[in-house]
C-alpha cells in the first residue's frame, strides 16, 4: 500500500461512504525523505469538516509510520461535483444519497431508493453544506442529494 | 483605501453577515429555513476566514484570522453598514441578503483572474456559493412581495429601510480605482449598473417599488452604526475572556 493509498483511504466525515479520493478533494501526496506533504481542496468555502479531514489524514499517516506530516489546502482550481469519481457516485446512490449530475446540465434528480425521476425539491439546503433536501413523489421517500456545483 | 483595507472590507462584509445570519439559528420561520440560513452563514464564514488570513499576510504584522476577527474594535472593522444592521423581521433579513449577495456574486465573478491571485482563487470558489444565496433571497423577496397584502407591505417596508445603505457598497475610492486600473482588484463602484439591473428584475417580479433615494452614504467603511458594537460584544466575548480558547 503506497502512502497515496493510505491518504486516499481516509473517509469524508460528512459523506461517510466516500473517501477523500472518491470525493475529489485529494490533490497530491508528495514524499521528501521522512516528510509527507498532502494537498487537499475544500468542497465549500465554509466546509466545517476540513479540520477533521486534516486531522484524520495526519493520524492515518502517523499510523503508517510517517513522522512529519503537512496538510496543505489549495483553492485553485476550485472543486466541483464533477470531480467526484464514478465509483464515488455509485457509493452515494447505494447509501441513499442522490449523486450530483454534471454541472451546467439541468437534469431531474433520480430517487436513490426506487430510481424514479418523479422527485421534488423540498429545500435548496440540506443537512450539510453540500446537500439539498428532496422527496420522491413515486415512493414518497425523502432523501438527500449532493448539489451540483 | 489600501490593498489590505480592500481585502479586509470583503472579509468583514462576509464575517458580519455570517454572524447576523447565525443569529437566526433555531429562530427561523420554519426548519428548512433555519438550515438554509445556517448554511449561507457557513459559506460566508468560510470566505471570511480565507480573506482575513490573506489580509493578515498582506499586512505583514503577523496577525492571524482570529486576531483580526476577535481582537479588533468597532472602528477597525471595514464592513459596510448594510451588513451590521439588526436582522429585524424576516423581510429585513431577506432584503439585506438580496442586496449583499447580488453584489458579492458580481464582485466574485469579476474578480476571477485579477492580479491578486489569492483573492481570485477565493472568488472562483465563492461565486458558485453566492449564486445559491442570490437564488434563495430572490425567491423569498418574490414570494413575500407578490404574496398577501400584509407580506407585501412588510417586504416593501424592509426594502425602504435597507435601500439607503446599499449606496455604500459602490462608494468610489481613489486608491481602489488605481488598484483596479493596475488589474489587481475590481473596483466595486463599477458594479453598480449590473447590480441595479439584477436587483430591479427581482423587485419587479415581486411587485415591489425601488425607493427613489439617491444620495450617497456619508463616511467610509470605518464609520459604523451602533448595531456593530453590540454585535461584536456578542461575537468576541468568549475569545476576549479566554484568549486563545479552542474547541
Amino acid at each position: 500500500m503506497t502512502l497515496f493509498d493510505v491518504v486516499a483511504a481516509v473517509k469524508d466525515p460528512e459523506l461517510r461512504v466516500l473517501n477523500v479520493a472518491e470525493l475529489g478533494i485529494l490533490r497530491d501526496v508528495t514524499v521528501d525523505g521522512d516528510a509527507v506533504t498532502v494537498t487537499i481542496t475544500p468542497t465549500y468555502s465554509g466546509c466545517p469538516a476540513m479540520d477533521l479531514i486534516r486531522a484524520d489524514i495526519e493520524s492515518a499517516l502517523h499510523e503508517a509510520g510517517v513522522s512529519v506530516v503537512a496538510v496543505k489546502t489549495v483553492l485553485d482550481p476550485p472543486w466541483t461535483t464533477d470531480m467526484i469519481t464514478p465509483e464515488g457516485r455509485s457509493k452515494l446512490a447505494a447509501a441513499g444519497i442522490a449523486p450530483p449530475g454534471p454541472v451546467f446540465i439541468q437534469l431531474s434528480v433520480r430517487c436513490p431508493r426506487c430510481g424514479s425521476r418523479a422527485t421534488e425539491q423540498l429545500s435548496r439546503f440540506g443537512s450539510t453544506a453540500c446537500k439539498s433536501l428532496w422527496r420522491c413523489t413515486s415512493c414518497l421517500e425523502p432523501f438527500d442529494a449532493v448539489k451540483a456545483i | 483605501m489600501s490593498h489590505v483595507g480592500y481585502v479586509l472590507g470583503l472579509a468583514d462584509d462576509a464575517l458580519i453577515t455570517a454572524q447576523r445570519l447565525g443569529e437566526w439559528c433555531s429562530r427561523a420561520p420554519e426548519m428548512e429555513e433555519d438550515i438554509a440560513l445556517a448554511n449561507i452563514a457557513l459559506d460566508q464564514l468560510g470566505v471570511a476566514r480565507m480573506l482575513l488570513s490573506h489580509a493578515g499576510e498582506l499586512e505583514g504584522r503577523g496577525r492571524t484570522e482570529d486576531d483580526l476577527a476577535f481582537l479588533r474594535s468597532e472602528h477597525e472593522f471595514r464592513n459596510v453598514r448594510l451588513v451590521e444592521l439588526d436582522n429585524g423581521d424576516f423581510a429585513v433579513t431577506m432584503a439585506k441578503l438580496l442586496f449583499l449577495s447580488v453584489y458579492q456574486r458580481l464582485l466574485y465573478d469579476w474578480s476571477i483572474g485579477v492580479g491578486d491571485e489569492r483573492l481570485a482563487a477565493v472568488a472562483a470558489k465563492a461565486r458558485k456559493e453566492s449564486a445559491y444565496h442570490v437564488d434563495h433571497s430572490s425567491r423569498w423577496v418574490v414570494r413575500l412581495g407578490d404574496g398577501t397584502e400584509e407580506s407585501h407591505r412588510r417586504m416593501q417596508a424592509a426594502i425602504d429601510l435597507v435601500w439607503p445603505y446599499t449606496h455604500q457598497l459602490f462608494a468610489a475610492d481613489r486608491d481602489v480605482h488605481a488598484l483596479d486600473v493596475a488589474g489587481i482588484v475590481v473596483d466595486p463602484s463599477t458594479l453598480r449598473p449590473a447590480w441595479l439591473e439584477a436587483v430591479d428584475a427581482v423587485l419587479t417580479e415581486a411587485t415591489l417599488t425601488r425607493p427613489a433615494v439617491t444620495e450617497q452614504a456619508e463616511g467610509g467603511r470605518a464609520v459604523h452604526t451602533e448595531a456593530l458594537a453590540k454585535l461584536l460584544a456578542d461575537m468576541q466575548v468568549l475569545h476576549r475572556a479566554h484568549p486563545g480558547a479552542r474547541w
